[in-house]
């Protein structure tokens, strides 16, 4: 099944296969996902919505035997073309992960050692994209006396909040969102949550979650996703009230085992 | 629409089942209130009306359970898909069972007025007649909504248009006894309230048909023309 969300997509996903070794992990995929909204994948654990995410970005390029065919298309270039240079493609499409991963450094350097990568900028341009990033992720009101803290001593919240700052400072065009808010308390999630909706007005958000709730509060459309195979993708609104696939209406109503 | 039973908690299974079960059983006793109102009213059964009059707080008492039911099913469990629409509906058809259940004691309260009137020689035919097409369409909305069966819905609701034609033919009726006999006028105004009653819970039962519409398709069908309706339900793939 494929779907169309808007019509100028972001990223256009056309026959899109992928290989652990052996295993077929994504199978005939092809969707849209909408310029400056969010989309959201769900589906039970293993069913590929992760690996899609992490082909978004060639993340899976690290690992031998792993193997993507078919196109992804990012402003209608194709990213999985190998002469793509992976650094410039991840500076464009930022990545957060489940758990926060802050460096071992201070929460300004957290922030400011990606940046250096792609840019060179003064300290005062730097101290300036270091704050705009840590306001964006609402994360500069808590840590702006203590920027010269180590980033490992903030709660579990505020590190992955220092996490998608540390995404954005870059700039990017894209935000992956890898189940970004399941290892931590529902206060924080709903920061997280409440984050999410004031960034899609400047990125592309895409967004794996186990939560059915928060793939419904937080995003534009959802992908419902089984074994490797994209079986629903559509309006989110619609896929929670009147979902048109028996399997994604077993699947987000609890019926699914 | 999904069988209620498959949810992987059973807890969740035994609290959708109950709501609907308890629909079903508010449904049943507000078609007892009906029946009772428009017998008490046809044989003058001054008792009989009063008793629907104080059964009436058992059927707003359902309709405030059922609807703390549904709260806590919606705190909880946040219900999606075919569920969520379960728990809409079901909110909303004991909003028309428990209106339904007023319009009952409203004609109750008629026949109590009427019991004290001479009466006509026609001992109320056609309130009988209204009555019986009324009852006989909300027992098919509540049948719709027992098998999760669109279309049984959509003829239930089809029946309003002759109830509406009914109530006109009585109306007719009224008014002529009325310009014959202006000493009937207090009398039948009462008649025609109490036809007035019946022909609201025409309209209720259709509401009913809608939201049982709402639930097996998803789509919502209020505010629409009785042809559209068909159109989407009858016309439309089964879904």
């Amino acid at each position: 099944m494929s779907g169309t969300a808007s019509p100028e997509p972001k990223i256009s996903v056309r026959n899109l296969n992928f290989h652990y070794g052996k295993f077929h992990a994504l199978k005939d995929i092809n969707l849209d996902i909408a310029t400056r909204e969010v989309t959201a994948f769900i589906g039970p654990s293993g069913c590929g919505k992760s690996t899609l995410l992490r082909v978004f970005n060639r993340m899976y390029a690290l690992y031998p035997n792993q193997v993507a065919t078919g196109e992804v298309l990012l402003d209608k270039q194709n990213i999985l073309d190998r002469r793509q240079d992976l650094h410039r493609l991840r500076s464009r499409v930022g990545m957060v992960f489940q758990k926060p991963t802050p460096f071992p450094m201070t929460i300004y350097e957290n922030i400011a050692f990606g940046v250096r990568l792609h840019e060179h900028m003064g300290k005062g341009a730097m101290d300036d994209r270091v704050e705009a990033a840590l306001r964006q992720a609402a994360l500069w009101d808590e840590v702006k006396d203590k920027l010269r803290q180590s980033g490992m001593r903030l709660s579990g919240g505020q590190q992955q909040r220092l996490c998608i700052a540390r995404a954005i400072a870059v700039k990017p065009e894209v935000l992956l969102l890898d189940e970004p808010a399941s290892a931590l308390d529902p206060i924080s999630t709903l920061k997280i949550e409440e984050l999410i909706y004031e960034l899609r007005q400047n990125y592309t958000i895409v967004i794996v979650t186990h939560n059915m709730q928060q793939a419904a509060r937080v995003s534009d459309y959802t992908a419902f996703m089984y074994l490797g195979e994209m079986v629903e993708f559509g309006d989110t609104n619609a896929i929670f009230t009147n979902p048109s696939q028996k399997q994604t209406e077993d699947y987000i109503t609890g019926r699914y085992g | 629409m999904e069988p209620i039973h498959t949810h992987i908690s059973r807890q969740f299974n035994a609290e959708l089942e109950d709501i609907r079960t308890r629909v079903l059983q508010m449904g049943g006793l507000v078609e007892r209130q009906i029946e009772r109102a428009i017998e008490s009213l046809v044989k003058g059964d001054v008792n009989l009306g009063e008793a629907v009059i104080v059964d009436d707080t058992k059927v707003n008492g359902m309709e405030v359970s059922i609807d703390e039911e549904c709260n806590q099913i919606i705190a909880k469990r946040q219900p999606a898909a075919s569920d969520l629409r379960l728990v809409v509906a079901v909110i909303k058809t004991i909003t028309d069972l428990e209106r339904i259940g007023d319009e009952a004691e409203k004609i109750a309260r008629m026949a109590v007025r009427l019991a004290q009137e001479e009466r006509p020689k026609n001992n109320y035919m056609e309130i009988q007649a209204l009555g019986n097409r009324v009852q006989q369409m909300l027992r098919d909305a509540l049948n719709a909504f027992a098998r999760l069966d669109a279309t049984a819905a959509v003829h239930s609701a089809q029946e309003d248009i002759k109830v509406d034609q009914d109530y006109d033919g009585v109306m007719r009726q009224m008014i002529t006894f009325m310009m014959e006999d202006p000493r009937t006028i207090t009398r039948m105004l009462n008649v025609i309230w109490a036809a007035r009653a019946l022909e609201r819970i025409g309209d209720h039962a259709s509401n009913i048909c809608e939201y049982v519409i709402y639930l097996v398709k998803g789509k919502d069908v209020r505010h629409i023309s009785l042809e559209q309706i068909e159109k989407e339900v009858l016309g439309g793939k089964n879904s």
